[in-house]
């Protein structure tokens, strides 16, 4: 459609205006065109406050207050089991897409569920890691150092608990509903949550731990 | 998540591509096998001390990172500059911004804040404090 | 007047550390309670005398009309906008009578929380709804569509913020609310020097709130994005949804900084975590810097939607094309950007130093470039045009010449050093106001006046709404030039009492204009309650009785609940005008049925429970945190489990809607 200046509208009859002006054949629209496009937003958002979280840590992270730093705490073959599970987690919720891509409901849920067992390793170290911190005497409320790291880390576990409460629900949701458009918009949008927080451990990893060893 | 109305604008068309692919197999291992890499490296480096300068590790694994980080959004968060008229792109560029203004000067500022304002913890020249 | 310490340290595993002690005893407060009891009997009592409850949940509690729920927001900003003032007048009293050793009318404790309040109702639960029901309401008009992106989550949203505004007002009654200031600086807010329950009110009803405000940042950014009528290129777009896009990218932006603050803050406060404490390592100052960070683009999250009411108001009673549309867009783009650059400058004074300070100060200047420029185009707007007076024009003119003042001030505070001089004095105070008050809320008036026929079918009253005016622009230069001087004077904000009698005299001045104003806020009541009246006389048959530009103009007053039976095709910044310059007459036959969301009362459910949570967090009523955190989970969860959220306008129904409007039509023409 091109633009239509005031010079040659004249000669249109009223219903060719209608059809200029009006869209008069209007179809129904799929419902969630938006979501995607939503949801990438509001993990925009997200990334904010990991942002903030980082640089909290960036300011406090070597406020010790005469406590514990990270060479004394940290165990990096710990970290890098764990982010071993957190890798193989977002394969396999790469192989459940690859299964909603064929339509294949059982696999999809196969796959949704070895992620979650991966997501579950991952949560299962990390709270292995705070027990094991507390317990030596390194709490969160020990030092800014140890308050900044708490809640970095922390943040992004409950992120991967958030993950995986949606994860569970959307399995019961294939298996009643099937693959219909919703379930599968909701997957994709799981999907960007997962490997988001993907992304988010990379910088954990690598700015917390890693140069937190150095 | 709502229900969607849109009308046909040059920003809705093209109701089925939500985005962008899902990728195919292919893509999903060379992903995986490159976070692999990209993964073990710096852990390798910081393990075992590869490189005795402090500094240069520091900032070899934030180059790893960044790769990472780049290679998970190709390839696993499937970005392109086409998907939603590039309008994911444009969100993401918008937040990177955002996020290094934030991070880099939050850091600057209280950089500065806590040397001028925190004198006990550089130096204990009282003198100095007016 | 010395207050006794009351001990607050009871606790109980029922009712956390909510007691006795939490009800009002000063009388001042006994009494306003008294009031807001009896008024809120009597409202519920004739809501249900006349059977309202019904017509109020389906209609309006449930309804995910982004009409109907822009029309909520307003209403909570207007009813917080009472609230807000009322606290502002009395401090104005307060600080006009505290001298020569009288200690006012009001105790430490209760100034305290006062101003506390005042400007926390004014940004979050006034300005903020005010300028999301705005651009709620219109923003789907002015693109020709049908609702927004995602209606549920608008509902959802409006309850949010309704519940945060819930949880501010409960504090006026049971407990306190934060004895802060509007941002709550720690160590002042950390549970040491605030033990009991007021900063933990703050706390949850900004997180409670900021929740509804992000999502409803989200939503109006895939609803511009993506339900743009064809035709509506980026570049054809009206500059008040250029301007709501941006704001909402600011909110998406800004506010989960907010959330995070927020979130250190009651770590600190409930767990004992560092990061703000003053030992153990926490650093308070980085409180005040990551607070800004929201903090200032919030100030234009707030300003822009209103410079895209003032574009389109300028363009409308000039009769003519906007000057300079593309530079405003970019004007706008700047600002955006620019608004993140600047945060600094509100914490001058901390001690970061030359370098730092002045990057920030010149950032600082250099974002009234943009806005000059956006200043200079509706000057050249008006210039030669045949300006109409109506009072969206009045509140327009008044905001210009306001405004500029407020941000030459503006400019003057972007000095680091004149900084030094002016922080947190009451010239600080007279600047945000200055261009909080000529900026925001004048905006908010003139967007009121101009788009209220299209809400309701009928204009205004021209003469209360006149009066109004002439009381609040005087008002406001009465009630803050005396602050400006005050601040040169080296007085500083929040005082409670004054020791030198020669400055009262000032303080009696503001006291006068912040009458003047309440007599404008009067008048403005008057205003709304004369127009509903007198309705008939006031009613617009047309559904464009300004003769607007844009695509809100092109539908019937009130639109119908699918606003356009038929989607427009845009071929022109100014749509509508163009439409009506070529001459295309209503399509009247082959209407088709129309797609649209249902109603829910998940939102309200929502968001109940979340007032819940929020108020068994800040007493302390560990079970009941828990039931409501699990109540919200499950209930959204159970939400997903509803896949049949919207159903079809039958094409009988609206074959008859627009078979009414053509009568209306025929009858408003003959």
């Amino acid at each position: 459609m091109t633009a239509t200046t005031i010079n040659s509208v004249h000669d249109l009859s009223q219903p060719q205006l209608q059809a200029t002006f009006y869209d008069l054949n209007e179809h129904d629209h799929p419902e969630g065109g938006s979501t995607m496009l939503g949801f990438w937003i509001y993990l925009m958002s997200d990334c904010l406050i990991f942002a903030m979280l980082f640089a909290a840590y960036g300011v406090l992270g070597g406020s010790f207050a005469a406590g514990p730093g990270p060479k004394d705490l940290f165990e990096l073959p710990l970290v890098a089991l764990n982010t071993a599970m957190l890798l193989f987690s977002s394969i396999t919720y790469g192989f459940a897409m690859l299964a909603m891509e064929k339509g294949g409901k059982g696999a999809v849920q196969l796959w949704l569920l070895v992620t979650a067992v991966f997501g579950i390793a991952f949560l299962s170290i990390e709270m292995y890691e705070f027990y094991h911190l507390i317990h030596e005497g390194a709490t969160p409320m020990r030092s800014g150092f140890l308050t900044a790291f708490f809640s970095l880390v922390g943040t992004h576990g409950l992120h991967v608990t958030f993950g995986l409460v949606w994860l569970f629900t959307l399995v019961v949701q294939v298996g009643t509903k099937g693959l219909i458009p919703a379930n599968k918009r909701r997957l994709m949008c799981l999907s960007l949550f997962w490997h988001f927080l993907d992304v988010v451990w990379i910088g954990v990893f690598t700015f917390v731990y890693l140069m937190g060893m150095l | 998540m709502g229900t969607q109305h849109a009308h046909p604008n040059p920003d809705a068309h093209g109701h089925d591509d939500h985005g962008g692919s899902h990728g195919s197999m292919r893509e999903y291992v060379v992903g995986f096998l490159l976070s692999v890499v990209l993964t073990a490296i710096p852990f390798w480096l910081v393990m075992t001390g590869a490189i005795p300068d402090k500094q240069t590790t520091a900032l070899v694994i934030m180059a790893f990172a960044i790769v990472q980080i780049v290679v998970h959004m190709i390839y696993f968060l499937h970005m392109n500059t086409k998907s939603e008229n590039g309008w994911t792109v444009m969100a993401l560029i918008f937040t990177i911004v955002i996020v290094v203004i934030a991070l880099s000067g939050s850091l600057w500022v209280m950089y500065h804040l806590n040397h001028n304002m925190m004198p006990m913890s550089h130096d204990m020249d009282m003198r100095q404090v007016p | 007047m010395a207050i006794e310490a009351v001990d607050h340290s009871h606790w109980s595993p029922l009712l956390g550390r909510l007691w006795l002690d939490a009800l009002p005893q000063e009388p001042i407060v006994l009494a306003t309670f008294v009031v807001v009891a009896l008024g809120g009997v009597a409202l519920v009592a004739a809501l249900t005398y006349f059977k309202l409850w019904g017509y109020l949940w389906k209609e309006w509690f449930t309804s995910v009309d982004h009409k109907k729920i822009g029309i909520m927001y307003m209403v909570l900003g207007l009813i917080m906008f009472l609230r807000g003032f009322a606290d502002a007048i009395m401090m104005r009293i307060q600080q006009s009578i505290a001298f020569n050793g009288n200690e006012g009318y009001l105790n430490a404790h209760h100034y305290d929380q006062i101003f506390t309040a005042h400007g926390v109702i004014m940004i979050f639960f006034v300005a903020m709804p005010f300028v999301t029901g705005l651009m709620n309401y219109i923003v789907p008009l002015q693109i020709g569509a049908r609702d927004v992106s995602f209606p549920f989550l608008n509902n959802f949203s409006f309850w949010m913020t309704t519940a945060g505004a819930v949880l501010v007002m409960m504090s006026l009654f049971i407990g306190e609310f934060a004895q802060t200031g509007w941002l709550a600086y720690p160590p002042l807010s950390n549970l040491a020097y605030s033990p009991w329950v007021g900063v933990d009110y703050y706390i949850w009803a900004l997180q409670i709130a900021g929740v509804g405000t992000l999502l409803s940042g989200v939503n109006l950014i895939c609803t511009i994005v993506k339900m743009r009528a064809p035709g509506m290129t980026m570049m054809r777009m009206p500059i008040f949804t250029w301007t709501s896009l941006c704001t909402n990218i600011l909110i998406v932006a800004a506010f989960p900084v907010l959330t995070a603050v927020m979130t250190m803050l009651s770590v600190d406060r409930y767990l004992g975590f560092n990061f703000f404490s003053n030992d153990f390592g926490g650093s308070p100052m980085m409180y005040v810097n990551l607070i800004w960070i929201w903090g200032h683009p919030e100030v234009y999250i707030l300003i822009l939607p209103l410079f895209g009411v003032f574009s389109e108001v300028t363009a409308t009673f000039c009769g003519k094309r906007l000057f300079g549309y593309s530079s405003m867009v970019y004007a706008t783009l700047v600002i955006t950007i620019l608004s993140y650059l600047v945060w600094l400058h509100h914490f001058f004074t901390m001690g970061s130093g030359a370098s730092v300070n002045s990057f920030f100060g010149i950032t600082t200047m250099v974002i009234s470039i943009p806005t000059g420029a956006k200043l200079f185009n509706w000057l050249f707007t008006m210039y030669r045009a045949r300006i109409r007076y109506e009072l969206p024009m009045m509140w327009t003119v008044a905001f210009m010449l306001t405004f500029t003042i407020g941000g030459m001030t503006g400019v003057m505070l972007a000095i680091p050093p004149a900084d030094f001089v002016l922080h947190n004095s009451l010239f600080l105070i007279a600047h945000f106001h200055n261009v909080i008050i000529g900026g925001v809320l004048f905006g908010i008036f003139a967007a009121i006046n101009y788009w209220w026929p299209k809400a309701f079918g009928f204009k205004l009253n021209q003469f209360w709404g006149k009066v109004s005016f002439w009381l609040w622009v005087p008002g406001f230069w009465v009630a803050f030039t005396p602050l400006y001087i005050l601040g040169f004077m080296g007085v500083t904000r929040r005082m409670r009492v004054f020791d030198d009698p020669s400055i009262q005299i000032y303080f009696v001045i503001a006291a006068f204009g912040a009458v003047m104003i309440a007599g404008g806020i009067g008048a403005m009541l008057v205003q709304f309650a004369v127009s509903i009246w007198k309705r008939e006389e006031l009613k617009d048959e047309s559904g464009d009785p300004w003769q607007g530009r844009t695509l809100e103009w092109a539908t019937s007053s009130p639109p119908p609940e699918y606003n356009f039976a038929f989607t427009p095709i845009v071929h022109d910044i100014d749509a509508w005008d163009d439409m009506k310059r070529c001459g295309v007459e209503r399509p009247v036959t082959g209407f088709r049925p129309i797609h649209m969301p249902k109603s829910t009362g998940t939102g309200l459910i929502l968001a109940g429970l979340s007032t819940a949570l929020g108020f068994a967090m800040i007493w302390y009523i560990w079970w009941l945190a828990a039931a409501s955190f699990v109540g919200i989970i499950g209930y959204a969860i159970f939400h997903t489990f509803n896949y049949k959220r919207d159903y079809h306008i039958p094409v009988e129904t609206v074959e008859a809607t627009e078979a009414a409007r053509t009568r209306q039509l025929a009858a408003a023409g003959a």
